[in-house]
């Protein structure tokens, strides 16, 4: 066992601990950043797992929609549990995810134009959630119906802690398959595909194939934290569930913590939620806007100066200076273009 | 089924609105066409025209059509800048990353004008007439912006195809390495592109602050759309260009009566995505 699986499995053990602490009537709020955390940077790993080859969605607002929206419409009307709406919601999201993506494999959609594709698909989820106000409530937003009191059938919970193991373990199984996907041959045919894709094709790699497998598990697993995420948060919005705005802060997020590596779109998640809420808790409601200005200018920098992130650039110094260790990060190395 | 002079009208809009469109299209275009690359934040760029013409307007008094002389000559700068500052240093690295940076852009844009403005909506209020025919209205500001979109565009024509820089601009949207081989800097066409779309950007918001309210989010209301037209009127296809914001502006605008203004959107966005599908090579363009 690796000196970097030992650090991993420490650091997993502190994390599953942390709602034991004591932390007074601070408490409640710091397991909610933490889960807050959890979730997007579940999201922002799913994200990355198309994104690390060149398939850049700038439209995984979408997915996040139909699985927030599919499982709360199911619930709210129909009284359908939300375990078996995930499964019907995340089933839409990964039709969807085929619909669009098997055309734009086919018929080579990449680049700027797979990512104005994608972009129109998150704003015509949005729309339709917004047109269709009369059952979602439209842009006003619409809120889970109570269950009364905490019920494992319908997927509510009054705890926090709670919810924070949820998105802990959710979490940890993003990490599991990114990794698993990393190992695996496809990561190797995808960075091929990315490179040059008439020349993977030329020695026999399924170009369509592997692209829309990536395609159809990024759109799964997203879902899945859209629909998390309206369970935890009770309330559902257009704006903050799909679209273009939605879209663009995941992709950042994994951006600046690194899409290359493991933890990096977790540390992008990590840093741009404490940044936001401190500069809300420092400033209230005076500097509006303040955190998304320092955002996109750090979005800016990184792109110029350290396009593989803060952790993809950090495991980049750690491996530079001694013999590697483990696989606590896994390989890191952007694909050379 | 809506009283039909509703549907006539609402053509006639969607004429008027294509206008200005096609004029966004354009400049995205000429910089996607030249460059390679597609500035997400050009709507937001125009939004800070829009805001510049409006405070010189109401907080200093200044005449609509100075304000707006600035105003285009502001967003030409900041085409430069962006271009400067944030393409060229990432040039040679891959189109999609030129693609985020810009979506930077966009967040610092909005944010920034936020933070400076809030988020209240700010409108010019020009008194301008509203004219009537046979029992359909038609601001007399989108006549005024349709008629100066196609002005706008034809000089643009004129300069690509009649002048030294122009042509130039277009030699290097066919080929970039051929260009640089015979003598003529990219750089500077570069350059040169990016200040022609700031400056486009500057003359649309001048248009649309005519019609519409500026507050800090107003690119996300037509950003999407602009790309889309864009990359259906086809890659420095100027009249695909136009092609291209008729049809989708006809769609919002018909659309919007007969269904409503999101599902008009959505026909739009269908209508792109499967376009680009059977035809990426945008609505006129041939096939290489």
């Amino acid at each position: 066992m690796s000196l970097g699986r030992v650090l991993a499995g420490l650091g997993l053990l502190l994390l599953a601990l942390v709602p034991l602490f004591p932390f007074g009537p601070a408490g409640d709020y710091f397991l909610h950043v933490l889960i807050q955390i959890l979730i997007w940077g579940f999201v922002g790993t799913a994200w990355s797992l198309m994104g690390r080859f060149g398939l850049t969605s700038l439209g995984h607002g979408a997915f996040l929609g139909i699985g927030a929206y599919g499982t709360t419409l199911l619930w709210n009307f129909w009284g359908v549990s939300p375990w078996l709406g995930l499964v019907v919601s995340v089933g839409g999201a990964v039709a969807i995810a085929l619909v669009l993506g098997y055309p734009c494999f086919r018929f080579r959609v990449v680049g700027h134009y797979f990512a104005l594709v994608t972009l129109a698909l998150g704003e015509v989820v949005r729309l339709v959630i917004t047109a269709e106000r009369n059952v979602t409530g439209g842009s006003l937003g619409m809120t889970l119906r109570r269950a009364g009191g905490d019920s494992l059938v319908a997927l509510q919970f009054a705890d926090k802690a709670v919810w924070y193991y949820v998105s802990l373990g959710v979490w940890a199984v993003g990490l599991v398959v990114w990794a698993r996907l990393d190992r695996s041959m496809a990561r190797l045919a995808m960075e091929a595909i990315g490179e040059d894709e008439t020349a993977a094709a030329s020695v026999g790699i399924r170009v369509t194939r592997f692209k829309l497998r990536i395609t159809l598990l990024s759109a799964a697993l997203t879902a899945v934290a859209g629909a998390l995420y309206a369970q935890y948060i009770t309330y559902l919005n257009p704006e903050t569930l799909s679209g273009v705005g939605v879209s663009l802060r995941i992709v950042f997020a994994a951006i600046v913590g690194g899409m290359y590596s493991l933890l990096g779109p977790t540390v992008g998640t990590a840093l741009t939620t404490a940044l936001s809420e401190y500069l809300r808790v420092a400033f209230g409601v005076r500097l509006i806007g303040m955190a998304e200005t320092i955002y996109g200018l750090l979005l800016i920098l990184f792109i110029i100066f350290l396009p593989e992130g803060i952790w993809g650039g950090l495991a980049r110094l750690v491996r530079r200076r001694g013999p590697a260790r483990g696989r606590t990060v896994a390989a890191v190395t952007p694909p050379a273009r | 089924m809506p009283d039909p002079i509703f549907l006539l009208e609402a053509f006639i809009n969607g004429i008027l609105l294509a206008g200005v469109l096609a004029i966004l299209a354009l400049g995205l275009n000429l910089i996607f066409g030249v460059i390679d690359i597609v500035w997400i934040a050009y709507l937001d760029l125009v939004m800070v025209g829009m805001y510049t013409v409006y405070w010189l307007v109401a907080a200093y008094r200044w005449p609509l059509w100075l304000a707006g002389a600035a105003g285009v000559g502001e967003v030409a700068m900041l085409g430069i800048l962006v271009h400067l500052l944030i393409i060229s240093p990432i040039l040679n690295s891959p189109p999609i990353n030129q693609l985020l940076a810009t979506g930077g852009l966009l967040f610092f844009l909005q944010s920034a004008a936020t933070l400076v403005w809030t988020t209240d909506h700010k409108s010019l209020q020009v008194p301008l007439r509203v004219l009537e025919y046979g029992g359909m209205f038609f601001s007399a500001a989108r006549l005024i912006a349709f008629t100066g979109a196609i002005v706008v565009c034809l000089l643009l024509y004129l300069f690509l195809t009649r002048t030294y820089m122009g042509t130039a601009i277009r030699a290097v949207a066919q080929d970039r390495e051929a260009m640089a081989l015979m003598g003529a800097d990219p750089r500077r066409v570069y350059v040169i592109t990016s200040a022609i779309g700031g400056g486009l950007a500057g003359v649309a918001a001048v248009f649309l602050l005519l019609q519409y309210s500026v507050h800090p989010h107003f690119g996300n209301s037509f950003g999407p759309l602009t790309f889309m037209i864009c990359v259906l009127g086809g890659l420095g296809n100027l009249v695909g260009a136009f092609v291209a914001a008729f049809i989708l502006s006809e769609v919002i605008s018909v659309g919007g009566v007969l269904l409503n203004t999101e599902y008009a959107y959505v026909i739009a966005f269908v209508i792109f995505i499967v376009a680009i599908l059977v035809k990426p090579e945008g609505l006129l363009g041939r096939r290489e």
